[in-house]
């Protein structure tokens, strides 16, 4: 009896075990290429080079590349949120020579003067980001000197087209209790009170306290509609057809797009947020010529060209876009055209007026359960 | 001598991961940027909207330890009666899920909740889910126990009841029932403590709508920047703490009254 038992299950893990195996991707038609674009040389440097970034954040064969260029020994370290970042830039024992935070988290790191300025002689590729970026980043970093433009992209709306009949061009939708049960909201302080403030007509950076709190009072009678509050999760549950809107990050759209017919995404009428991430140096860093090294390594117009195809977030590096497929530089989640750009604003840092945020969400979060 | 020596080694172990953590929360609750500093604390105690997820966080907790007590005390009550052989088989088919990180099983059902009925959209971010989720997590640690109260309960006791002229209720409910009281006391303990601390499964079958008082903890350390939030999460923590410690003391004083009037029979 045991034996019939113990064969049966090794039968189906090894029917598991194929169907897993079937499964890998068919594999792209070449090798990709890593070449770099205008036939660099990197000096050998030695040492660490403590990188922090977001999860995955980056094409690993980027790193192996520089550590074999470079004689540098990368540590590579990944983390969850721009807040999680904040603290641990603050904290007295950092040991990051590099990370990526995003704009508002910028501004305040140049604030608390945690930041070391950019020395761009050692960063020739920086001539390829482009102009319209460095633009709109001089506005949370002035004069570009703390930080580079590293991948960037919009907050819209995804939606799938099976399950939504109307129009979708205003944040309005999301608060249809036709979709009730369908709608996933994003689990970000400052992008889900965005969201909200982007509805009523105010500014995503707004000072006044009664409009956050409106805001907030508009998340809550939006929760008996939601199908919930996620990060990550809801690109799958979009994927899989299991909810009909979501806020949504751009890059995560793009992927999702990709894989499911189906689903649109849109930057409504009303404005969103445009992000960027950026590459800074921290003043404590150990390591500031590696660092600056690795900063010119991915802002090589072909190495950031296979990052970008990576990731499927937005490059703003004109080179990589110049050496992209037609299927990258004309889609409009991945490209979008500077009029989409025009109603989009970035996040500033709020000072201490953070803290009406702060409580504004967790009172959204206390009212989750009834 | 040589025995206290033996405790050096746990007690040393103590003082690094039980001891000073506290006093790191106890430490942050109070300062603010290194500063000693009561605003955050006072303020996180007079907010009554955490007192409401504290509140919301006892009463999941208390569902979920009811639900494994109906559930449990009967399977554990007929699995005492068993042969030893066959219940030992039995109980050992309840712990074969716990061999599995509660993590994974947790990720299980949220894929079972989601996907399993093709169709409906799925179960997730309802209040029955998370509760059945954590009843499924919990009930092995109170049947446990009550099946070792039970299977220990001296079987003359029961014939002496049934000689004297008891029925098989009156049997239960005046001699097996208040025996059992420790198992009873144990297995509550082991189900509401680390339901009152749930934090994964109202994430994960939650789908995030579910926030109870472990999440809101989180959400004071990782998820906001403002400057004081390290003294928020931890006074919150300290709340819990006290939370759990007094339903400790509660459930404790139980067993304690239930031993002296065991030693009446």
């Amino acid at each position: 009896m045991k034996k019939i038992l113990a064969l049966t299950l090794a039968a189906f893990m090894l029917i598991a075990l194929a169907a897993c195996g079937g499964n890998t991707p068919s594999g792209s038609d070449d090798e990709p290429d890593y070449s770099f674009a205008d036939g660099d040389q990197y000096e050998h440097i030695g040492g660490k080079l403590n990188i922090l970034n977001w999860g995955e954040y980056i094409d690993e064969e980027l790193i192996a590349i520089f550590e074999e260029e470079t004689g540098v020994e990368v540590n590579y370290m990944e983390m969850t949120s721009n807040e999680e970042m904040l603290i641990k830039l603050r904290s007295a024992d950092c040991v990051y020579d590099m990370c990526f935070p995003s704009d508002y988290i910028i501004e305040k790191l140049i604030a608390d003067d945690l930041l070391l300025p950019l020395d761009m002689d050692k960063i020739p590729n920086a001539k390829n980001i482009a102009p319209r970026m460095l633009e709109i980043t001089n506005g949370f970093d002035p004069g570009n000197k703390y930080s580079l433009p590293y991948m960037w992209g919009t907050v819209g709306i995804l939606y799938n087209t099976t399950m939504v009949d109307e129009e979708v061009d205003s944040w309005d939708i999301l608060w249809n209790e036709k979709y009730s049960g369908q709608i996933w909201q994003y689990d970000s302080v400052r992008d889900a009170i965005a969201v909200s403030l982007l509805r009523l007509g105010y500014d995503i950076n707004t000072r006044n306290a009664d409009e956050v709190n409106q805001a907030k009072d508009e998340l809550i009678k939006q929760i008996p509609l939601l199908k919930g509050l996620g990060t990550d999760d809801i690109r799958t549950s979009m994927k899989n057809n299991m909810a009909a809107l979501a806020v949504i990050y751009s890059g995560d759209a793009f992927d999702a797009c990709t894989e499911n017919e189906d689903l649109a995404y849109v930057v409504p009428k009303e404005g969103s947020n445009v992000w960027f991430d950026n590459v800074v140096i921290p003043k404590s860093a150990q390591n500031v010529e590696a660092a600056h090294a690795f900063i010119n390594f991915i802002n090589d117009a072909n190495l950031a060209a296979r990052n970008t195809e990576y990731i499927f977030y937005s490059s703003p590096n004109q080179g990589a876009i110049d050496l992209l497929d037609e299927e990258f530089r004309s889609n409009e989640i991945f490209n979008p055209s500077d009029e989409v750009l025009a109603r989009c604003s970035v996040f500033h840092d709020l000072g201490d007026f953070v803290e009406v945020f702060n409580n504004a969400w967790s009172e959204y979060h206390a009212a989750m359960r009834k | 001598m040589k025995r206290k020596v033996l405790a050096y080694p746990y007690i040393v172990w103590m003082i690094l991961f039980i001891v000073i953590p506290m006093f790191f929360i106890l430490y942050y609750a109070v300062n603010v940027n290194g500063q000693f500093d009561l605003t955050k604390f006072w303020d996180t105690l007079k907010d009554g909207g955490k007192w409401t997820v504290l509140v919301e966080s006892i009463d999941i907790a208390l569902k979920t330890t009811a639900i494994c007590l109906l559930l449990g005390y009967p399977i554990a009550y007929i699995l005492s009666g068993m042969k030893k052989s066959v219940a030992g088989f039995i109980s050992v088919l309840f712990f074969v899920p716990m061999w599995m990180n509660f993590v994974l099983r947790t990720y299980a059902w949220h894929a079972i909740l989601e996907y399993v009925i093709p169709g409906v959209r799925g179960f997730l971010g309802l209040e029955g889910s998370v509760l059945m989720v954590l009843v499924y997590d919990f009930l092995p640690f109170m049947i446990l126990p009550l099946y070792n109260t039970l299977s220990k309960l001296d079987k003359s006791l029961i014939e002496a009841s049934r000689d004297l002229g008891a029925n098989s209720v009156t049997t239960f409910l005046r001699v097996v029932l208040p025996l059992s009281v420790p198992g009873i006391v144990s297995g509550i303990t082991m189900v509401f403590i680390p339901a009152i601390t749930a934090f994964t499964v109202p994430v994960l079958i939650g789908n995030g709508k579910y926030h109870l008082y472990g999440n809101e903890i989180e959400l004071a350390f990782k998820s906001l920047s403002g400057q004081g939030d390290f003294a928020v999460g931890s006074t919150l923590s300290i709340i819990l703490l006290i939370s759990v410690l007094v339903s400790t003391l509660i459930m404790n004083h139980f067993d304690k009254d239930q031993q002296t009037g065991g030693q009446m029979w």
